[in-house]
């Protein structure tokens, strides 16, 4: 392992969201206190609690959830779309360091960066409305597996996207409906029995279910299901990322 | 003779599309020369460079840098080897600084500022190693390049049309940090077409060709043996026969016996010839308006080498 060289990626990328703060942090927080302060405060006062939680409360993980897929996929692919667009990315091909090592500087920084954002935006949100955290170790578990495997997905993004509109076609066309789909302002128990099964083809659906668990000790799903569906995801991603640089799959011709 | 710094051997490349870029290139590159690729647009150049330095993955053949196999010891070889592209391409947003000493850690260099600080003052970036890259004009940009490159300390360094629109004080830096870089022992291989670059800096020439590697000489044999050179006098009254003083010389007539065309070895310029020759003019009493040399060019080079070799 070439540690110096994933240590060099790896700080590039922070501090590449670094000289862009605003974009990057700012923007995100900003966005989702927003969604605290109309659904939470503003509207959640006037509805009534979902299985027994406030409402402006229960929607808390699912929003963090939102943020934390979005801000994972589109860091990341922008991460290693930026250098193949300028040209730049010659350097990393040619420099002494394998694929893994390369997808942990890249994937590595965007995760972190998600983490942080995410802790960030749950610290904003207990100043808008009161929730509790009942398995925090387990939360933490989530945070940090839906960082990882969402920026790997966005690293395949990056990597497939020939333009800028593909790169913002997949959070925009499939993440965030999806997310809004995946009981983020709601239970599934709410939807009619039709739905609830073609909801549970939905991902997101086990990602907001478990990190829900987290929180409240209650999901739409088992946790361990939702565990093992998040460590589904990411062997997927790692297969196709693996596939990627074995073929050199836009990468290297 | 020490094993070659570089070593291809049947390296073939056939781009998804069908292209056959490299059609079995066999090549030596000796430990601290400085060679030259030279070739028309299209003729393999960079897929070679591309392919030993592992942006373009190789269809057959095998390719060694200092004994290691690109592929299978892919870091030993990889870490030996600084690469400047032809086209610019930098991270817009960041500084000198960063920029060239994130190509450093990305080689698995430790940090050594003093080092950097070496190769932005070779290249005249020092003042500059504050600005972002998105600020600074071509000249510097490909500057910025070759101190990546550099910056851990290869041992092998590839230079990929260095010289393309690049203005003549660059040009001249470049040239003293590769002789530089050569003095330490560092093998240099550029690509180029232009004639005079590789004329001015090549120890051997390697020339290629739709895939393949025509010849591979050393630059006096090649330059002796293919370079044309040739004067030509405008005269002030037209001659109708070469003068009995001037027999000797091969010299011609032409445009009506209104200029005077002499033509000679590219190997041979300076040491006087031209002089006597012109003393020679003056004495025979020929005046002259106006004169010009026009030196063979590579595509004449070419045309030439590939109806020979043909």
């Amino acid at each position: 392992m070439n540690l110096t060289s994933v240590k060099t990626l790896y700080r590039a990328e922070m501090a590449r969201s670094l000289r862009t703060i605003l974009q990057s942090v700012v923007s995100p927080v900003l966005s989702t206190s927003l969604y605290f302060v109309v659904f939470g405060s503003a509207i959640g006062s006037r509805i009534s609690e979902v299985e027994g939680i406030p409402y402006g409360a229960f929607i808390v993980p699912g929003l963090i959830m939102l943020m934390l897929l979005t801000q994972s996929v589109s860091n990341a692919s922008f991460g290693i779309f930026f250098p193949r667009f300028s040209g730049s990315v010659y350097e990393i091909l040619s420099a002494p360091i394998s694929p893994l090592e390369i997808v942990l500087g890249f994937v590595g920084a965007a995760a972190t960066k998600s983490i942080v954002l995410g802790l960030i935006v749950l610290g904003t949100a207990s100043l808008f409305v009161p929730f509790t955290i009942e398995h925090p170790l387990m939360m933490l578990l989530f945070l940090v597996l839906t960082a990882l495997t969402f920026s790997l997905l966005g690293f395949i993004i990056g990597i497939w996207a020939d333009g800028f509109e593909k790169l913002q076609l997949v959070p925009l066309l499939v993440i965030t409906p999806l997310t809004f789909l995946g009981g983020t302002f709601y239970s599934i128990d709410m939807l009619p029995p039709l739905w609830q099964t073609v909801t549970l083809f939905n991902p997101v659906v086990y990602l907001v279910s478990g990190f829900r668990y987290s929180f409240y000790g209650l999901g739409d799903v088992s946790v361990w299901i939702s565990l093992g569906m998040i460590l589904l995801f990411m062997a997927v991603a790692l297969v196709v990322i693996h596939a990627i640089f074995r073929s050199g799959y836009r990468l290297k011709p | 003779m020490s094993a070659p710094i570089i070593d291809v051997k049947g390296l073939t490349k056939v781009y998804n599309g069908g292209f056959e870029a490299l059609k079995g290139i066999d090549l030596e590159i000796r430990r601290g020369e400085i060679f030259a690729l030279l070739g028309p647009n299209g003729a393999g150049k960079t897929t070679l460079i591309s392919v030993i330095c592992g942006l373009v993955n190789p269809s057959s053949g095998r390719v060694l840098v200092d004994g290691h196999d690109i592929l299978d010891d892919f870091r030993a070889a990889r870490s030996r080897i600084g690469l400047v592209p032809q086209e610019l391409t930098s991270e817009a947003f960041s500084t000198v600084w960063d920029t060239v000493s994130f190509s450093r850690g990305l080689f698995g260099k430790p940090k050594d500022p003093a080092h950097i600080e070496k190769v932005l003052r070779q290249l005249s970036l020092w003042e500059k190693r504050k600005n972002r890259l998105i600020t600074l004009s071509g000249g510097m940009k490909r500057r910025v390049l070759i101190a990546k490159a550099l910056a851990h300390e290869p041992q092998v360094l590839f230079l990929d049309e260095p010289t393309a629109g690049v203005d003549v004080e660059l040009r001249r830096d470049m040239w003293e940090v590769v002789r530089g870089l050569r003095q330490s022992g560092v093998t240099i291989i550029l690509t180029t077409h232009y004639i005079e670059e590789a004329e001015e800096m090549a120890e051997r020439i390697g020339v290629i060709r739709a895939g393949e590697l025509v010849l591979v000489e050393d630059k006096q044999t090649l330059m002796a043996s293919l370079g044309r050179k040739e004067l030509t006098l405008h005269l002030r009254e037209p001659l109708s026969q070469l003068p009995e003083a001037l027999a000797h010389r091969s010299l011609t007539l032409a445009d009506d016996g209104h200029a005077l065309v002499y033509r000679y070895d590219g190997a041979d310029d300076g040491e006087g010839a031209i002089a006597d020759l012109l003393g020679e003019v003056d004495a025979a009493g020929i005046t002259f308006k106006d004169l010009h040399t026009r030196q063979s060019s590579l595509e004449e080079i070419f045309v030439n080498l590939v109806k020979e070799r043909t």
